[in-house]
């Protein structure tokens, strides 16, 4: 397995044995992201965090990565203080950070454009969020999140609620998911329905695939995956307090379900996820917020090629 | 006796069975009335043939390359390519779909990177020849309609 020189664009570019070792390498990196060790593995190294739009947990916790790995950042959180103003294309800005740097994080608002940024840079570029493309270190602290508070990710029966239709962090898990042969209940309003195309390539790696409009029959699941409903996506505001009333998690519905369930949430949340519940065992979101860090250090340690 | 509205050429490449209406766009595919030819190129339109109307495009004096070809299969999935030479087909062949699309088809998604001002071309991969189907490279939508993004 190598991974010195790779890009991290899609999790699709990886497979269920490399995701493996990379939440393995995530696992040894516990003590350091919660700063009880001390490490300067990366010293010496700059990664240049590139944010043509604004991010805070993904921005955030790569940057604490790299530093608690002994690394340097360089970067901008907004292209307002760039020349991208002056009108540089993002294939410039790339082959003028890279010279300036070991490896590239970046998000842009724009779909394939990490995938742009790969083929012009030499250097690896890790995809911070493209559009509604792609977030592959979300899915990855996503399924380390699983496998830490189930103890395994294989074997669970998970639940992903909310706006599925646009939402680029339910995509990617469905995929991931269904390559751990995890079985799914896509819970969403009709409108924001799960793509057809996810729901079928799902079906067609051979895992159980429901699809309902209420969370009635939670029962049976382990994991509730919450996503956030955007006000946006409906023209009537009344429509849209109505339909995310309904997908709201509060103890009364959790009384439904298995005791030992996990929550997630990709967050920020509005309302969808009651704060009664963050101070119960169950809610996972804050923990699954901090698991960002070590999977982000293990991807950074492995495409610099420092650890194997 | 039979009248040929279109004469036959001594040397070249004639692409028969093209549906009708498309010889245009097959022009345009191949992107020779982008650069002046300075060969002729005639085009025959609703042509009647054995199997119903095509169109017709007979290049003279030039002998076109398979690849350079296949990208019209695009909207011509059943043409035919045969190269002349001194009135005789020396060669037949129908167009195949490349397994890249580069530089002719436009993402159907607005917010797709190649939509912007960025140094590159579009660029499809085919996932499936029969249904044509393609996925951008970039965005890896699938655009429903592929003739209506012909660039």
């Amino acid at each position: 397995m190598n991974f010195k020189g790779r890009d991290v664009i899609s999790i699709k570019d990886f497979s269920r044995e490399e995701i493996l070792h990379i939440l393995e390498i995530a696992e040894k990196m516990l003590p350091i992201a919660e700063g009880k060790e001390k490490s300067d593995l990366l010293h010496g190294y700059i990664m240049a965090s590139l944010f043509f739009e604004p991010s805070t947990r993904t921005r955030l916790s790569f940057e604490a990565a790299m530093k608690r790995l002994g690394g340097n950042v360089i970067g901008f959180a907004r292209p307002g203080t760039t020349s991208l103003q002056k009108g540089e294309t993002m294939a410039d800005t790339i082959r003028t950070a890279e010279c300036y740097c070991d490896v590239i994080v970046m998000r842009h608002p724009q779909e394939g454009s990490a995938r742009l940024a790969a083929d012009f840079a030499k250097v690896p570029i890790i995809n911070g969020g493209d559009g509604a493309g792609h977030h592959p270190t979300q899915c990855l602290l996503d399924l380390f999140t699983i496998k830490r508070e189930k103890g395994k990710i294989e074997g669970n029966s998970v639940a992903l609620i909310g706006d599925l239709k646009y939402g680029r962090t339910v995509h990617s898990l469905a995929y991931a998911l269904a390559l751990f042969g995890v079985d799914m209940k896509f819970v969403s309003p009709p409108e924001l329905q799960m793509p057809k195309e996810v729901v079928e390539e799902c079906r067609e790696m051979g895992v159980d695939i429901k699809i309902e409009n209420s969370l009635d029959n939670i029962e049976d699941i382990d994991v509730l995956y919450v996503t956030r409903i955007q006000k946006e996506r409906f023209p009537d505001p009344e429509e849209y307090s109505r339909v995310a009333g309904s997908y709201r998690i509060d103890k009364k519905l959790l009384e439904n379900a298995k005791k030992d369930v996990t929550v997630m949430h990709p967050l920020p949340r509005v309302d969808e996820i009651s704060p009664e519940i963050d101070s119960m065992s169950n809610a996972a979101y804050f923990r699954q917020t901090f698991n960002g860090i070590p999977v982000r250090m293990a991807l950074l340690a492995l495409v610099l090629g420092v650890v194997e | 006796m039979k009248e040929l509205k279109v004469q036959p050429i001594k040397d070249g490449t004639v692409i028969d069975h093209i549906p009708p209406g498309n010889a245009l766009r097959v022009i345009h595919i191949l992107g020779m009335e982008r650069e002046i030819p300075d060969y002729v190129i005639s085009i025959a339109m609703n042509v009647t043939g054995k199997r119903g109307k095509k169109d017709i495009v007979k290049i003279e004096n030039r002998e076109l390359d398979t690849k350079e070809v296949d990208k019209i299969a695009l909207i011509a999935p059943n043409a035919t390519i045969n190269i002349i030479r001194n009135y005789e087909v020396v060669e037949k062949h129908r167009v195949k779909v490349p397994d890249e699309i580069v530089g002719i088809v436009k993402c159907s998604n607005p917010n797709c990177i190649s939509n912007g001002r960025e140094p590159v071309e579009s660029r499809f991969i085919v996932k499936s020849r029969e249904p044509l189907r393609i996925k951008c490279y970039y965005c890896e939508r699938e655009p429903e309609d592929i003739s209506s993004q012909i660039i």
